[in-house]
């Protein structure tokens, strides 16, 4: 008798060990963090687990918004010349306090020079900690664009830029310009464990770093003194599940109240169920195709044209997105300011591509190749898929399409190189300015660093991006991209293809999420209900 | 002495073999670590040659080679280049959940395989021997990523008592004291805090992971053991036994299943070694801490000091088992003394 109780106690208490915890939010992240500093990451699933969970930049995007409002910084004035921008900092922010590090006073100016010179210069101290390599801020080009980081008082502090740049501010409010406790880095140099400030993370964020377990779970717990507003979380917990499937599953178990990307399609079957809510929104991103134009025939504007017209961007939207996307007709997202509504884009027509061909020289066509995307991205969803209905339309205009693909490293780095002829890419927006878009992917300079993947330079769009880029005057930098969306559709370097909706699942008591338009999640505002 | 001596030897050839191919493959295949730090951005020339050369990548292959021999042999692996932790430190910490897994899959295995077995060489030819050695094909053949989610649906969604991936339930904090997490949570202090929950918990996360990975294993042990039990029941003294009127019980389980365990024994000792380096798909699936995942992430980001220094670590471990199983042998069976 006894045996029998003892064994039906244990079963009981094995079945029963599930408990819930009222206010922990268990998030759903498809990867680990390749670091727990912000600065030195780029990928979302890094992002996410550092800027702005850990984390505040001086000036901030508005969550939900490309909007900058003051964070860590309450006010700002710019010189006359925009060269000169003087931040006045908040008083009274804590920085947190962990199991290897407790703040002897709060965050001021030193800590912002501190967090911008680690990166820009290379005699820093910490310059070459974890192997000093700052991606976002060198791809943003900040150390050209910052000249001088001054203090005027303990919460003034002073950026002199080398020109006029209109995305300074924007870029001030990027993951990147997170900002770290200098006093913490004193410490650990010290101590000689430099390293330790990109693993063990201090910041002023509305959470505190607790535990990582390699690739299974990041443990966070709210900030208790946090100088914001924020949600009713007490902790913040990242279970790492890569794949989509088995997040799906634990979401509906209850085991995650939150689940990152979302398969498409499951999308309508989340849709349905009761205990969960779907939220999208329009992503801030484009889905191209890049013909590089120093190939032939690419070279010749009226093949490009004869593509455009050839290609049914309808269809694809139906078929690669579910028809959860728009189809493009400018590099930029309609949701950016300058977004030109008046381009006509090339309508789908291939007797028109036909004749386009033939006064191009190519009556009966020609044989390309075309490389399609090999991972699933927002911007698009399935490269070979998408590939396969394209090969189809251009048949039918006489083009014999060879269709490849590497693997993702393989792609960037021959796609780099310009060996490709079409090439399928995208691109999810930084810091929502059209110069990070137009600029960025379609500039001159963008040839040698890469990101300008049909290696097109037009001299007229050019100049009107860079002038764009070094003035303030926002109804001028309007008219400036207008115009250069009018060159980029007139020279057709791309097909434009869609803009994706982005899509995010949780649980129904989950309050207060709003859907950042960069692609990253943040946890301020969220409350478990 | 001789023996195990000359055992010893023969590592550092293989050793050394398995990093040179590895050292050259991963270096065939294209892609650069560098341009797949950076992505969809791109990078400027000159920051591009920088970084190679902070990565030490500018270096000829063979230059690169000589110094990854060096490094290994003083013990130091290198530094990821994804995560700047060094490559020994990122196995280290998850080598005890590839253990933790691998070990309760073999034991399930082996607890219904070999019962499985003997009972299907006993009832030869008849409904369950056919049964369970087609059964046991299936098993062999199912690919574990459909698997691992057929389980989860039915055990986890549709029942209800199996967590769905991870560990352990992540509200509780174990302190890390082995890595293994049925051994941590009963930690004093974890008792004293929790009780008994963490260890449940832990033993539940175990269970799905367990029956997924073990699957293919539990297959090649039930054939093995009945083909093996087979053959050592048409010996000889198996016959004389029987003339003697000994019981059918003791002939089967203590003069038959003795010997015919060496072969199983030794298969064993293989998939062990096999299994705590290729749960992969397991590891995926179930969201599962441990070393297959780390070495297909860093064979995706070309991360090449994670996968040469991990290709030789989890080399060591293999033909480490095997010298072990030799070892044993060598004790156990009197001819290989000779």
């Amino acid at each position: 008798m006894k045996m029998k109780t003892i064994f039906w106690t244990l079963v009981l208490s094995f079945l029963a060990t599930t408990t819930s915890h009222a206010k922990s939010f268990v998030y759903c992240s498809e990867g680990s963090p390749s670091s727990f500093n912000a600065q030195l990451v780029t990928d979302g699933t890094s992002t996410n687990a550092t800027a702005g969970t850990i984390y505040n930049t001086i000036v901030a995007f508005d969550i939900g918004t490309t909007k900058i409002i003051p964070a860590l910084a309450t006010s700002w004035e710019i010189s006359k010349d925009k060269l000169v921008y003087t931040f006045n900092l908040r008083k009274g922010v804590k920085f947190h306090t962990t199991k290897y590090f407790t703040p002897t006073r709060d965050f001021n100016a030193t800590d912002v020079v501190f967090s911008i010179d680690r990166q820009r210069l290379r005699n820093h101290p910490f310059h070459d900690v974890s192997g000093g390599k700052y991606e976002y801020f060198d791809g943003m080009e900040m150390g050209k664009t910052i000249k001088e980081v001054k203090v005027l008082d303990p919460y003034k502090i002073q950026i002199t830029l080398a020109q006029p740049d209109a995305t300074f501010l924007a870029n001030m409010a990027m993951s990147f310009m997170s900002i770290i406790s200098e006093e913490y880095g004193s410490k650990l140099a010290s101590a000689n464990k430099k390293s330790d400030i990109d693993n063990f993370p201090v910041g002023t964020g509305p959470f505190v770093f607790q535990s990582y377990a390699k690739d299974s779970v990041i443990k966070y717990a709210a900030h208790p003194q946090y100088w914001g507003t924020r949600g009713n979380i007490d902790k913040l917990i990242f279970a790492i599940t890569p794949d989509a499937n088995v997040r799906y599953q634990k979401l509906k178990t209850g085991e995650c109240q939150f689940v990152n990307e979302p398969s498409p399609s499951d999308i309508p079957e989340m849709k349905k169920n009761s205990n969960l809510k779907v939220m999208q929104d329009a992503g801030l991103n484009v889905g191209y195709l890049s013909m590089n134009v120093t190939k032939k025939p690419f070279d010749n504007l009226l093949v490009r044209q004869a593509i455009n017209h050839a290609l049914n961007k309808k269809a694809y939207i139906n078929a690669i997105y579910l028809g959860n996307a728009t189809v493009a007709k400018n590099p930029l997202p309609p949701t950016i300011w300058s977004y030109n509504d008046a381009v006509k884009d090339y309508e789908y027509n291939p007797e028109l591509a036909k004749s386009l061909l033939a006064k191009a020289g190519f009556p009966k066509g020609f044989e390309a190749e075309m490389w399609t995307l090999p991972v699933s991205r927002p911007y698009n969803p399935n490269g070979k898929k998408m590939g396969e209905l394209m090969q189809a339309d251009l048949a039918k205009v006489g083009i014999k399409l060879k269709l490849l693909t590497f693997d993702w490293p393989t792609y960037l780095k021959k796609a780099s190189q310009g060996e490709h002829q079409m090439l399928q890419m995208g691109w999810t927006g930084d810091n929502g300015d059209p110069d990070n878009f137009l600029n960025t992917l379609l500039g001159c300079s963008a040839i040698a660093s890469g990101s300008n993947y049909s290696k097109w330079c037009d001299k007229k769009f050019n100049a009107a991006v860079l002038e764009a880029k070094t003035t303030t005057d926002i109804k001028k930098r309007t008219a400036l991209y207008k115009e250069a969306q009018k060159i980029f559709k007139e020279q057709a370097p791309w097909v434009t293809i869609a803009h994706s909706t982005v899509f995010k699942a949780m649980a129904k008591n989950i309050k207060g999420y709003k859907i950042d338009p960069l692609g990253h999640d943040y946890f301020t505002y969220v409350s478990v209900e | 002495m001789k023996f195990f001596l000359k055992k010893f030897l023969d590592l550092i050839p293989t050793l050394f073999g398995i990093s040179l191919i590895c050292f050259v493959m991963i270096r065939l295949i294209p892609g650069d670590p560098v341009l797949n730090l950076v992505g969809e951005r791109g990078v400027d020339p000159a920051r591009y040659a920088e970084m190679k050369h902070a990565l030490g990548l500018d270096r000829s292959i063979p230059l690169q080679f000589w110094y990854f021999i060096k490094n290994a042999v003083s013990g130091n692996l290198g530094t990821s280049i994804v995560s700047n932790n060094s490559v020994w430190a990122e196995f280290i910490e998850r080598f005890p959940a590839t253990f933790e897994l691998g070990t309760f899959a073999l034991f399930f295995a082996t607890i219904i395989g070999i019962p499985l077995g003997i009972y299907a060489a006993i009832k030869r030819n008849s409904f369950f021997d056919y049964f369970l050695m087609s059964s046991s094909l299936v098993g062999y053949s199912m690919p574990i990523f459909w698997w691992g989610l057929i389980l989860i649906l039915v055990f986890s969604v549709k029942l209800g008592l199996t967590p769905v991936s991870g560990r352990i339930e992540l509200t509780f904090d174990i302190p890390v004291f082995t890595g293994l997490y049925l051994i941590d949570t009963l930690q004093s202090s974890v008792v004293k805090s929790e009780g008994f929950a963490p260890f449940w918990s832990a033993l539940k996360h175990l269970i799905l992971p367990s029956i997924a990975l073990g699957t293919i294993p539990l297959a090649v042990i039930a054939r093995m053991t009945r083909s093996s039990m087979l053959e050592v029941l048409g010996e000889d003294y198996i016959r004389t036994a029987k003339a003697k009127g000994m019981s059918k019980t003791r002939v089967v389980y203590i003069h038959a299943l003795r010997n015919a365990l060496v072969p199983i024994v030794t298969t064993l000792a293989l998939l062990f070694g096999s299994i705590i380096t290729g749960a992969i798909l397991t590891e995926t699936i179930f969201s599962w801490p441990g070393i297959g995942k780390w070495i297909v992430q860093s064979i995706t980001s070309r991360d090449y000091p994670v996968i040469q220094g991990g290709v030789l670590i989890i080399s060591f471990v293999i033909v480490m088992t095997n010298i072990i199983v030799d070892v044993i042998y060598y004790f156990l069976n009197p001819k290989m003394r000779n």
